[in-house]
């Protein structure tokens, strides 16, 4: 404890310079605890526990199809209290650039199974009525100046239309809300009618994309998932039921292997931050030579040398490494409330403890060369300036 | 002398410090070069020693091994009965923490750290309280006659002011010897009478041995004795002149 004021004299004569390094640290344990958080998120097993509403959707994968004829095995299935079903379309408005999720469902049910998307009763009919008809959020509605009997047409990307043409065109009957804010990212969703698209499409006629099931027990929940499942064991579209948070990860996990990718991204930061403060700490002691000269001269001997020039490492890289992660804790509630709850990430003890050690193994490697060269200085040299 | 906990002297018979056919060679590639060519001197305690001579004469050299910051290539070197030319780098360190206060011409204080806080470095390595050691260094300070400027910097100190800071550090831990390497060398004429007055003090009223290695023979008056040495042998011993 005696020497901590050599140790922050050592830190703080140039302050400018440790200050931009404190900076850089931090702003690479941010980054990795932002991403750590989102690789944990992706990577953590789901339970079904506790949770009434499931997908099924084939086992193979997501792009997988299933009979529409599985519907009524599912409804059947004892402890399931309700279903619908939807699909992926992936159509796309005038520029590729504006991508929100387009899914045909069947209305009634479909409305019935999300009460948190809140339509007027009039539209709500309107819908269910009208085979060409769509319902969107309202922030997707306030991003494209959409109103109620617009035409919007989109471009399929899997789907072209039977009729030959290369645009479905869908008219806007309803503009539904989120009933808690946490959910607005729900609102950037559109909505059609799973007939018109199953009419219009020239493959996959007679399926769907997923099966959306309400449970009677949310406790029992696991029970349903299984029972589900075992009823298309061996056969030719065999499922898997899990919870919606682990729906959409499988679809996220659809642009690669998560957590390969988060980990490339935190070698590449982690390794510039080693060159970056291993640099610094090698000028910072060729500047300090005669200095510690001066403090071996006195009497500190070589380890005690060593030791104080790898704690200055150790030390930058723990003020900031924690720097980062507590700005990583505190971002991470505010993107998972800007992303609607879609974004459902937060920095698990794991990560810490993870964070912790790298800072430890980062300021050891960077720390030891300067150190050593610190401990094996000979006095009468480095006062000499040679 | 600022208190420090146990700074007892060795019972010495004969010099302080003892010096038997000391040679240093230095190897630079296939060079082989000899600083010193067996020396032999004794150091009384309490003696205000002056080593001078031109450059590369080998006082620098000799003020090292004396101060335990370099080991002879030959012969034996003794201070307060220890041979310390036998000691190994980190019992050097102890030993030098303990035993030698050091004075160097460009001051070498820490920039970062105030006048107090580098008067407190040796005493780190010593067993005091905080509170002790912050005492111990403002009775330092104030035998320097710098008790005012404890909080300052280095840089808010003028060269003598520092200097005299570096002599408060090199005494705070009473040491046995005071070694001075050109302390007056970079400072005005006034700074270096005023350094050489407190350094003479110090050998007078607190008895402190020193030895000094400097160029200038106005600084060498304030020694009571002055040894010359000129290519690594010491060619003429002066009287006391203080």
């Amino acid at each position: 404890m005696k020497y901590l004021p050599l140790l922050f004299a050592a830190l703080m004569r140039k302050r400018t310079r440790t200050l931009l390094t404190l900076l850089s640290v931090a702003a690479a344990f941010a980054l990795f605890g932002m991403l750590d958080a989102v690789r944990v998120a992706f990577n953590a097993p789901q339970s079904v526990i506790g949770i009434d509403r499931l997908i099924t959707s084939s086992r193979l994968s997501l792009i997988q199809p299933l009979p529409y004829a599985d519907l009524a095995r599912i409804a059947s299935t004892p402890g399931v209290k309700a279903v619908t079903y939807a699909s992926w379309f992936g159509g796309i408005y005038q520029d590729p650039k504006n991508f929100f999720p387009n899914f045909p469902v069947e209305p009634e049910s479909y409305l019935d199974m999300y009460p948190e998307l809140v339509l007027p009763d009039v539209q709500r009919q309107a819908f269910i009525k009208t085979r060409t008809g769509a319902v969107v959020g309202q922030s997707l509605a306030d991003l494209f100046g959409w109103k109620v009997g617009d035409k919007i047409p989109l471009r399929p990307t899997i789907y072209p239309h039977r009729d030959g043409g290369d645009v479905w065109t869908f008219d806007l009957v309803g503009i539904f809300k989120a009933a808690q804010p946490e959910l607005r990212g729900s609102e950037k969703q559109m909505l059609f009618n799973h007939t018109y698209f199953d009419e219009g499409r020239e493959i996959g006629q007679g399926t769907v994309g997923w099966y959306v099931v309400r449970v009677e027990d949310p406790a029992r929940a696991d029970q349903v998932a299984q029972a589900i499942d075992d009823q298309f064991d061996n056969s030719a579209f065999e499922t898997r039921t899990q919870s919606e948070r682990e729906f959409q990860l499988s679809f996220a996990k659809q642009i690669g292997d998560i957590g390969l990718i988060v980990t490339a991204i935190m070698a590449a930061v982690f390794f510039t931050l080693v060159l970056l403060t291993g640099n610094t700490m090698a000028q910072s002691i060729r500047e300090r030579i005669p200095e510690l000269a001066v403090l071996k001269t006195l009497g500190f001997t070589n380890r005690a040398v060593l030791v104080l020039v790898l704690s200055e490492a150790l030390v930058m890289l723990l003020i900031g490494g924690l720097l980062g992660l507590v700005l990583a804790y505190l971002a991470l509630p505010i993107i998972g409330e800007a992303s609607s709850g879609q974004l459902d990430v937060a920095l698990q003890p794991a990560s810490w403890t993870l964070g912790l050690g790298l800072m430890l193994a980062i300021g050891t490697l960077v720390g030891l060369p300067p150190a050593l060269k610190a401990m094996r200085l000979r006095i009468v040299d480095a006062l000499a300036g040679r | 002398m600022p208190e420090t906990p146990s700074a007892v002297r060795p019972d010495v018979r004969g010099p302080l410090v003892a010096i038997r056919g000391v040679s240093k060679v230095y190897e630079r590639g296939r060079q082989r070069i000899e600083v010193l060519h067996h020396v032999d001197l004794d150091i009384p305690e309490g003696d205000f020693l002056a080593l001078m001579g031109p450059s590369g004469s080998g006082k620098s050299t000799l003020l090292n091994m004396i101060a335990g910051l370099d080991l002879p290539s030959e012969g034996t070197l003794s201070v307060a009965g220890r041979r310390i030319d036998r000691m190994s780098s980190a019992e050097l360190a102890r030993w030098r923490a303990a035993h030698v206060g050091f004075v160097f011409q460009f001051y070498n204080l820490l920039p970062a750290l105030s006048a107090q806080k580098n008067v407190e470095l040796p005493l780190l390595l010593t067993r005091l309280s905080a509170v002790r050691r912050r005492r111990n260094a403002a009775v330092a300070l104030d035998l320097v006659g710098l008790a005012d400027r404890a909080s300052h910097k280095p840089s808010e100190l003028s060269g003598g002011q520092q200097q005299r800071v570096a002599i408060a550090r090199a005494i705070v831990s009473d040491p046995t010897l005071l070694v001075c390497d050109e302390p007056t060398g970079d400072l005005d004429r006034h700074s270096a009478e005023e350094v050489l007055m407190l350094l003479q003090r110090l050998n007078r009223d607190y008895g402190k041995t020193m030895i000094m290695v400097t160029h200038d023979p106005k600084a060498a008056e304030f020694a009571q004795r002055v040894l010359h040495l000129d290519k690594g042998t010491l060619v003429e011993q002066a009287g006391t002149s203080a």
